[in-house]
């Protein structure tokens, strides 16, 4: 909302404070002010001219040369707008002026003829195209009235003015208008607020004679009111409406439309004009629209009207789409002479379901789905029938022609000073807020021992309660004077859950091992929403209207936007990558489902190019399927559940099918590690790439009690190495899981230390070697002992996997 | 006999320090001490000596044995010495070269600034709550105070996916998920991090995906200068002891009264700059007391309870922390970006 503060200033006595004092004031007190324009700014040095003379150059048809009195002297002046004229007042730049869009103005010479200044255009003066009014778009500005010759500009244009830009909240929509800005100002300051003039002298004949208003349903519409104005002339409205217009954002269109808009910034009431003699009928019907109605609105779009919105007619057509846009049938146009003025109140919810769905945001539809001051129709009507009589020469008809159903607008809360003092931690008297509330403009009723009756006018919808009340009174003394103190209540012990900070120690544990965290978007397109994931049995589930294709469905897997990390990365010269992330996916039971997906938190991990690398010595090894194996362990690790895990040979789709392993926790797949198909690589256009994705919800609900301390050994150990020959295809975890099954209670530990294929070896076979470690805690280990269990080893060995000792 | 022994060692001791290396001082060594030795051959003539003589002679030879001995070993400390030295400076290496690094990966700025939040309020008995991202229409929205009709359901236009779920436009909705679960006994004191989703074009200063901390405290007789206490005490650790907060009027439905929270800036301390546009105050979160409906709607009683709650953008505190200026950059994973927080 843009309030001027020379427009501010009719309403409330401001002329000893600043702009900047008001911004300040009003920010403080929760209506915050985003920016302050300075109206001047853009064209000092700018002066009033007087054409005396404009006669066409000699050299070019389209040039006029014009001698222009300012005061002091009189200089020629080359322009080239066809509007101009001896006798105008005008606005000239003079040589050395800077203009908004950067033009440093010069005596010049224009085919043979001396032009000293320029003769201004309201655009070249610095107003948006969007805003200067069609009848001098394409000329220059002249003045209506007659300002001083040589005067200053910034003052003859009423520019000597300050635009407050307001942020206004949703509650606040008594503040979409001047005069609430006015009330808001008026109680910060404590002064009393000057209403606008809204006499009018109407003619004998009254508005009920001329029309009949009917209103379908109350409730829909809680008042309709018709004005009827006659005999006007519809010509530009005076300059200074036109400029209080400007500043405020809107383009001045004629006087007719310009009173409206006039009256509507100023009481924030929307009100239409329709041409009455284009309306088609002496009757006003405001009726929902019967299905697929059909209504051309002002801005010349069709749209098709459904039982949902709500129609003005004429009792057979729609001739606005109420409290949304005019229709363009009964638009006040040149030749209109007698118009209907509609004063009305809409149910908000009905505005903002057309607005919605006809796609026509206007000042008016915006008021209306907010709320509007239900007790300030009628002086808005009257407001704008007083400038039609004074501005457009109207003949007002007597009285407004109405359909009323409103219920009462303002309305009485009681409060207690003691529970708004607990409430905000204060210690304020009950005389100190009626203080406060009668700057407010709110009426108190006498002050019992312990309450406080306050009546909230209805031009303020927002307060309902105790605690509305409270906030006003707190924002009005100023949120300064609250106090700091620290709740009294009982001390508790905060701490995270077991979850979250087993969740931070995985997350520790990554960034150590060396993959920086990521974090992406949870949705996606629909082609990659559920590749990789752990689930391709659940449905995915996408929102009604997505903004874009790329960010359509929710994630079923986190890998793909990781890998588009990856790729990112590539393109940017980074080849060395290592990501993970750790974030929720959404699985659904059914397709298109009503109810809540299940959402499980997923880990996954993405590396690519050097794993480690010391360049001087030479030194660099490239991720492999281990390395990543190698985190995927320590992730169970960190989490204590590696001995219930195992890894598999697994075939999943878009992963290299002879380096993918499925983890397993106690049997069930909670996870998968291996190598990005090289062709799946290639969609993503990254090189070689592995990858991890774990089920954390699931790894997390396994979590059992941690670390146990185990007496340290006081016996020594035994170790003996076995070098053995196995087929290729025999998994080393199952010949490991042979030995300790073999190795009865005495092996302590077995370890992989070399796995060898190739020269003095059959094709097809491959020798492992284990480091067995004899240990009893109890007592030493006899030799034989020892021989007897190793033995056993290589006999169970012999026999379930057909190995053979290696010489 | 004497003499012949002090010339022995006399001439032992010279060769021992003409010595120049463990070999030569094995020689010396099995010259004069082994068993064919000189001093040996001198004391087996000791037969003809006197009784008298005997003993004297006697203890001559183990004298000068133990002095070539001594020497002997100390020498060859010296010589092991020297030895060791020349190995190591032969040894010596560029220092100045890298050294091999150890990898290390970076919390991403995101997280690092919920941790830090999270261990503030921790600190403070908060506990930290989590919730769907996939809400109802009723948590969302309704059980926050904001019925179907209300104006401020534009604020923050929404993804819906049916017509009754939509993507969490906030993490208030784990304020009545909590409050629920404590089947209206408090005090409920929780702070909820989590991702929300808004209908915004991604830019430099929007993103359609961000991330925010949701606080709560709902107790017998929580004023709104607790809000400011416990507010101010967050602010100080956060931002810096010398930081200021001021409390500025502002609207929500789920809060009365509501407050815009502000602190002083820290780049101009409150002179004002371009960061703070030239007020001095950088706008960090709203908050305010629980509105009665809201607690009435999650089980608590309004006129026993009162609590106040605060929500706040993580983006803007990262912003904020590490001068980042883009949100994109937390979204695009660029190595980059995230090594720069490997030490945060
Ligand atoms: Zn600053």
């Amino acid at each position: 909302m843009l309030i001027s503060y020379k427009w501010l200033k009719d309403y409330v006595d401001i002329e000893d404070i600043t702009p900047e004092e008001i911004a300040d004031r009003l920010t403080t007190g929760g209506v915050e002010v985003d920016a302050l324009y300075r109206r001047a700014e853009p064209i000092e040095g700018c002066v009033v001219g007087y054409v005396t003379e404009a006669e066409k150059h000699p050299d070019a048809d389209n040039l006029n040369i014009c001698q222009v009195d300012q005061g002091a002297e009189t200089v020629q002046i080359i322009c080239g707008a066809d509007n101009v004229a001896a006798g105008q007042k005008v606005v000239v730049a003079k040589p050395g002026t800077v203009l908004p869009g950067g033009m440093e103005i010069k005596a010049t010479e224009i085919r043979g003829q001396e032009s000293n200044g320029m003769i201004c255009s309201l655009q070249e003066l610095g107003v948006e195209a969007k805003l200067v009014p069609k009848h001098v778009a394409e000329g220059i500005f002249v003045f209506d009235e007659n300002p001083d010759t040589g005067s200053d500009a910034v003052k003859a244009l009423g520019w000597d003015d300050t635009v407050m830009d307001l942020d206004i909240t949703p509650n606040r929509a008594d503040c979409l208008n001047i005069l609430g800005v006015a009330y808001e100002v008026a109680a910060q300051l404590d002064r009393a607020v000057q209403l606008p003039v809204t006499s009018v002298k109407e003619s004998e004949k009254s508005a009920s004679a001329a029309v009949n208003v009917k209103i379908e349903n109350g409730e829909d519409t809680p008042y309709y009111g018709a004005r009827i104005a006659e005999n006007i002339q519809v010509k530009p409205s005076p300059y200074w409406m036109q400029n209080r217009l400007m500043a405020a954002g809107i383009r001045p269109i004629s006087n007719v439309v310009d009173i409206t808009n006039y009256v509507l910034l100023e009481y924030g009431q929307p009100l239409h004009a329709f041409d009455f003699d284009a309306f088609g009928s002496d009757e006003v019907l405001v009726r929902r629209a019967f299905e697929d109605e059909e209504i051309q609105t002002l801005d010349g779009n069709k749209h098709h009207l459904s039982t949902e919105h709500l129609v003005v007619t004429n009792g057979t057509k729609p001739t606005a789409l109420a409290g949304v846009m005019g229709g363009e049938h009964s638009e006040v146009s040149d030749q209109t002479t007698n118009i209907l003025l509609e004063a009305a109140l809409f149910h908000p919810s009905l505005i903002r379901q057309a607005s919605k769905d006809t796609r026509i945001r206007s000042d008016a539809s915006v008021r209306y789905e907010r709320g509007l001051d239900t007790e300030r129709v009628e002086q808005a009507a009257d407001r704008a029938a007083h400038l039609f009589a004074e501005y457009a020469g109207a003949s007002v008809l007597q009285g407004i022609e109405q359909e009323d159903h409103r219920e009462p607008g303002g309305r009485w809360v009681r409060v207690s000073d003691r529970r708004i003092n607990q409430l905000l931690g204060m210690e304020l008297s009950g005389s100190e807020m009626v203080r406060i509330l009668e700057r407010l403009g709110f009426q108190t009723a006498d002050k019992e021992t312990s309450s406080i009756e306050v009546y909230i006018p209805s031009r303020r919808p927002d307060i309902h309660i105790e605690e509305d009340v409270a906030e006003e009174i707190a924002r009005m003394h100023g949120y300064q004077d609250i106090p700091s103190t620290l709740p009294k209540g009982a001390t508790t012990a905060g701490s995270l859950t077991a979850e979250q900070k087993r969740k931070r120690t995985v997350r520790r544990f990554l960034e150590s091992a060396g993959l920086s965290e990521a974090v992406t978007y949870s949705l996606t397109t629909a082609s990659s929403a559920s590749r990789f994931t752990l689930y391709p049995e659940k449905y995915t589930m996408e929102v009604s209207m997505p903004m874009s294709e790329d960010r359509r469905v929710l994630r079923q897997s986190l890998i793909p936007q990781l890998l588009e990390g990856v790729s990112y990365n590539r393109n940017r010269q980074t080849k060395d990558i290592a990501l993970f992330e750790m974030g929720s996916v959404f699985l659904s039971e059914e397709a298109n489902a009503a109810v809540q997906p299940e959402e499980r938190i997923m880990l996954a991990a993405v590396v690519s190019g050097r794993w480690e690398s010391h360049l001087w010595q030479g030194e660099t090894k490239n991720t492999d399927f281990y390395v990543m194996k190698g985190i995927a362990e320590g992730i169970l690790e960190e989490l204590h559940v590696e001995s219930r895990a195992s890894f598999t040979l697994a075939e999943r789709s878009d992963m290299h099918p002879g380096r993918t392993a499925d983890i397993q926790l106690d049997g069930t797949t909670v996870g998968y590690v291996g190598q990005i198909h090289p062709t799946t690589a290639g969609d993503w256009d990254i090189a070689e790439t592995y990858a991890l994705q774990v089920d954390l919800t699931s790894l997390l609900q396994a979590v059992e009690t941690p670390v146990r301390y185990q007496t340290l050994p006081r016996f020594p150990s035994t170790t003996r190495d076995i070098a053995i020959v196995v087929d290729e295809s025999v998994p080393a975890a199952e010949v490991k899981e042979v030995i300790e099954s073999a190795g009865g209670s005495t092996l302590y530990s077995t370890s992989l230390f070399d796995v060898y294929q190739g020269e003095n070896l059959t094709p097809g076979k491959k020798s492992l070697a284990f480091t067995l470690v004899y240990l009893d805690p109890e007592r030493t280990l006899t030799d034989e002992e020892v021989s007897s269990a190793h033995d056993q080893v290589l006999r169970m060995l012999e026999e379930k996997t057909g190995a053979e000792l290696r010489q | 006999m004497i003499e012949r022994l002090e010339e022995l060692q006399q001439e032992a001791l010279q060769q021992i320090e003409e010595a120049g290396d463990t070999k030569q001082l094995e020689q010396v060594r099995v010259k004069y001490l082994g068993k064919k030795g000189p001093i040996t051959e001198v004391l087996r003539g000791m037969g003809q000596l006197s009784k008298e003589e005997r003993p004297v002679v006697g203890q001559k030879g183990n004298e000068v044995r133990e002095a070539i001995q001594e020497r002997l070993e100390k020498k060859t400390k010296t010589l092991a010495d020297e030895a060791l030295k020349e190995k190591l400076e032969k040894e010596t290496l560029d220092v100045t070269l890298p050294g091999r690094k150890v990898q290390r990966g970076a919390k991403h700025p995101l997280t690092s600034v919920v941790e830090e939040i999270e261990d503030i309020f921790i600190g403070m008995g908060f506990e930290v709550t989590e919730g769907p991202e996939v809400e109802t229409d009723y948590y969302n929205f309704e059980a926050m105070n904001l019925p179907k009709d209300h104006p401020a359901r534009d604020m923050q236009d929404s993804f819906y996916v049916s017509s009754d779920l939509l993507l969490r436009t906030q993490t208030s909705p784990v304020q009545a998920r909590s409050m629920e679960r404590h089947h209206g006994e408090g005090p409920v004191k929780i702070i909820c991090p989590g991702k929300v989703y808004r209908r915004d074009d991604d830019d430099a200063t929007h993103s359609h995906q961000f991330m925010q901390i949701e606080g709560l405290m709902v107790d017998e007789n929580i004023r709104m200068s607790d809000l400011k206490g416990v507010l101010e005490t967050f602010v100080k650790k956060y931002f810096g002891e010398e930081r200021e907060i001021r409390l500025r009027p502002s609207y929500f439905p789920f809060t009365e009264p509501s407050a815009e929270l502000d602190v002083s800036c820290g780049i101009c301390a409150g002179e004002g700059c371009r960061i703070c546009k030239h007020t001095g105050w950088i706008e960090v979160l709203g908050c305010g007391m629980v509105h009665p409906r809201v607690l009435e709607m999650s089980g608590f009683d309004p006129d026993v309870y009162s609590g106040f709650a605060f929500g706040m953008g993580v983006e803007r505190f990262s912003l904020l922390k590490y001068g980042i200026d883009d949100i994109r950059h937390f979204y695009t994973n660029d190595m980059r970006f995230l090594k720069q927080f490997t030490r945060v």
